[in-house]
């Protein structure tokens, strides 16, 4: 062979990748168990619905998203619980979250049809504990999914850390849900990395705001297509979410964030396939 | 005598309601203290105690001094007692209650006391009193069968109770030794793993000695002498009782592991001493067959490991607490110390949500325009950004807790009330802002954001 074959098949992507990437295909394929929506085209995009027992990251648009970022991840979180009583949570936040954002409200929970009572919080100030405590939560096995609330970019979240926690996630199938706001996207090991904003709700009678309303958009996944938005209005009574109509919304153009540009494994994806 | 006749015949009187718990725990110290006396000591409800003398008076000089010194010691803690020396504790028991102190020849003074020394009921009481037989001694005089037959074989046992004729055992109070487990070395031990092997044993012989009393440790402490005089302690606490060693042990490195002062051995540790002081009943689990029960064990070890990692008030739990002050609304609890978690309400249906996700405390200060005086806000700036109001909902009124305030029933004087509004921007985040104060209770009143809803 010579060496600008080596090098070219290489480039392709059918030397080095497959002996990283085929495994985990291998191990993904079977029995992954997989939450169907109900909404269709989102369903198509994820081949199937959201994995159980994987990272998903969830990116906030902006500063001001985080909630929206944190209610679209615990909305997630509740329906992939089905009507399954004892789903136990742990949520871990960083200090600056909380400053960010505020306390966790157990009543605001459970307005969004979660069951607070299940769920374990801690406020973990230094990084490497919060990931090392996260670690641990999926490991342990006892809990359905484990939330971890960041705010800022983390040096320490490296591509290391995040393989650790995908692979301890996997292990045990709790699924983790790694909030961030005020970051941009580094390469990690998630399944699947999403961009969410709050978007105008459907108003109520006498102009009240109603259910919430999210924009999404996938920004990147492990296998299969990405950058495709949805807007979802979340039902907490039926515990779905519906394709918000766009009819009766109020438009707004948005300034796309500096986090859906600069996707770079996504990118690197593409050209390899 | 009724109280009120009591008050009438002394005026000053001081009456007090009966505490009949307390009074338990007061006997049941009182008791323990007698242990001082002999190792048999049986307290016996309401009032008195027990004490089997037998072959202990001769470390007191004798009967009478042993007695003088049991006078000394109860007399000490502030009560007055009467003793009775007796050949069984049945009749010491009765002599005391109802015999008239001194008495000189113990069998007569049994045979004289009144039949309610035998301790029966009312009504059987009273039917000896009618057939005549005032004294035990005329009960004794009687034959056993009639006396059955006429009031039950429980008056026959307690007859021969009192007379000696039958054995009856109490229950004594059993001295628990401490859990306190102890390991000295010959020569200083250093070496890491042999520090382990010891530190294994000394858990494993505590394990043994929790599975004996049926108890599980609830907080584990360790206390390392060095071989140069320098103690170090350490500790655990665990959510639920254990007695598992494998999992103590986990504990215990991850104590060691988030020490900020790490663990120098120097020239060796002396001495282990393992102590629980805190231990709670935990009986022997049987294993389900489909590992069920797994599930919740595993989430206790999970709060107990972080918990002993990152700080026992580390990991919580949300509980509601009585309080319509939204930020007063829910308490956070050390999970390790609350592991049944509380049911939160369920939402109404058909409403969207009402309370926020998050919330500010202290609420955060914003410029709003609204109209005056109960007008919705029209736009506000909070962290200088404008957001026009695109939907809204409220007011909510949440007055402040005015009983709880001093003179807090007076008009002004409660406390400032809150209007609520729910309020979506145009780019359709959804907040919670309140004014703080109505027009009438302020002529200016403050708006602040509070919440962030999702």
């Amino acid at each position: 062979m010579r060496v600008g074959d080596s090098l070219s098949s290489l480039l392709r992507g059918d030397g080095l990748l497959r002996v990283g990437a085929q495994p985990v295909r291998a191990r993904a394929a079977q029995g992954m168990r997989r939450w169907a929506s109900g909404v269709a085209s989102l369903d198509a995009a994820l081949a199937g619905g959201l994995a159980y027992g994987r990272v998903h990251e969830f990116y906030a648009g902006e500063g001001a998203d985080a909630p929206a970022a944190a209610g679209f991840a615990l909305a997630l979180l509740t329906a992939m619980a089905g009507g399954a009583d004892g789903c136990s949570a742990l949520w871990l936040r960083s200090r600056r979250a909380v400053r960010q954002a505020g306390v966790v409200q157990a009543n605001g929970w459970a307005e969004l049809g979660g069951r607070p009572e299940n769920c374990l919080f801690s406020m973990i100030a230094d990084a490497k504990d919060l990931f090392k405590a996260a670690v641990d939560g999926v490991r342990s096995g006892a809990l359905g999914a484990v939330v971890v609330e960041t705010q800022g970019s983390l040096p320490e979240l490296d591509l290391t850390a995040s393989r650790r926690l995908a692979l301890a996630a996997e292990k045990s199938g709790t699924t983790l849900f790694l909030l961030r706001s005020g970051a941009e996207p580094v390469p990690s090991a998630a399944e699947t990395r999403w961009q969410v904003a709050a978007a105008p709700s459907r108003a109520l009678p006498a102009n009240a705001p109603g259910a919430p309303v999210f924009a999404i958009e996938l920004l990147r996944q492990r296998s299969g297509p990405s950058g495709l938005s949805w807007q979802l209005e979340w039902n907490r009574d039926r515990r779905i979410f519906t394709e918000a109509a766009s009819g009766d919304l109020v438009s707004v153009p948005r300034r796309r964030s500096p986090a859906a540009a600069g996707a770079g494994p996504m990118r690197l994806r593409q050209r390899a396939a | 005598m009724a109280l009120a006749d009591a008050r009438v015949r002394v005026p000053g009187l001081i009456a007090v309601e009966a505490d009949v718990a307390a009074d338990r725990h007061w006997l049941d110290l009182l008791a323990r203290s007698c242990t001082r006396f002999s190792p048999y000591v049986v307290p016996c409800l309401p009032d008195a105690i027990t004490i089997d003398i037998t072959g202990c008076e001769h470390l007191f000089g004798g009967e009478v001094a042993l007695v003088e010194a049991v006078a000394g010691h109860v007399e000490q803690r502030g009560m007055t007692a009467r003793l009775a020396c007796s050949g069984t504790a049945e009749a010491a028991l009765a002599l005391a209650r109802h015999a008239r102190l001194p008495v000189m020849d113990e069998g007569k003074a049994i045979r004289g006391l009144p039949v309610a020394a035998l301790g029966l009921d009312e009504e059987a009481t009273l039917g000896l009193v009618r057939a005549g037989l005032k004294s035990v001694g005329a009960v004794a005089a009687r034959p056993s069968a009639a006396l059955a037959a006429r009031f039950g074989i429980e008056a026959v046992r307690a007859l021969e109770r009192l007379l000696g004729e039958e054995h009856c055992p109490g229950t004594p109070l059993r001295h628990q030794a401490p859990l306190r487990f102890e390991r000295r070395f010959a020569e200083p031990v250093a070496h890491e793993r042999a520090v382990a092997a010891a530190f294994a044993e000394l858990l494993a012989d505590g394990a043994q000695m929790l599975e004996e009393r049926g108890l599980g440790g609830r907080r584990f402490r360790l206390t390392l002498d060095r071989s140069d005089g320098a103690k170090r302690r350490l500790e655990i606490e665990t959510g639920a009782p254990t007695r598992d060693v494998a999992l103590v042990l986990r504990l215990f490195d991850e104590r060691i592991a988030s020490l900020a002062d790490p663990l120098d051995p120097g020239f060796g540790y002396d001495r282990f001493v393992l102590h629980i002081p805190l231990a709670e009943p935990l009986a022997a689990t049987q294993a389900a067959l489909d590992g069920a029960e797994r599930a919740g064990g595993r989430l206790a070890e999970l709060v107990d490991r972080l918990s002993t990692r990152l700080g026992p008030g580390s990991i919580r739990r949300l509980v509601p607490n009585d309080s319509h002050i939204p930020e007063q609304a829910q308490l956070a609890l050390p999970a390790i110390h609350c592991p049944a978690p509380m049911r939160w309400p369920a939402p109404r249906v058909g409403e969207p949500p009402l309370r926020p996700l998050f919330l500010f405390d202290p609420p955060q200060p914003v410029e709003v325009l609204a109209e005056v005086p109960d007008g919705p806000p029209h736009r506000f700036r909070w962290k200088r950004k404008l957001h026009e109001v695109r939907l809204y909902e409220g007011p909510e009124r949440i007055a402040s807790e005015w009983w709880r305030k001093k003179g807090g029933e007076q008009s002004g004087k409660g406390g400032l009330t809150r209007d609520y509004y729910r309020v979506e921007d145009a780019r359709g985040r959804r907040y919670w802002i309140f004014r703080h104060g109505l027009y009438e209770e302020k002529a200016q009143p403050k708006w602040y954001l509070h919440g962030l809803f999702a």
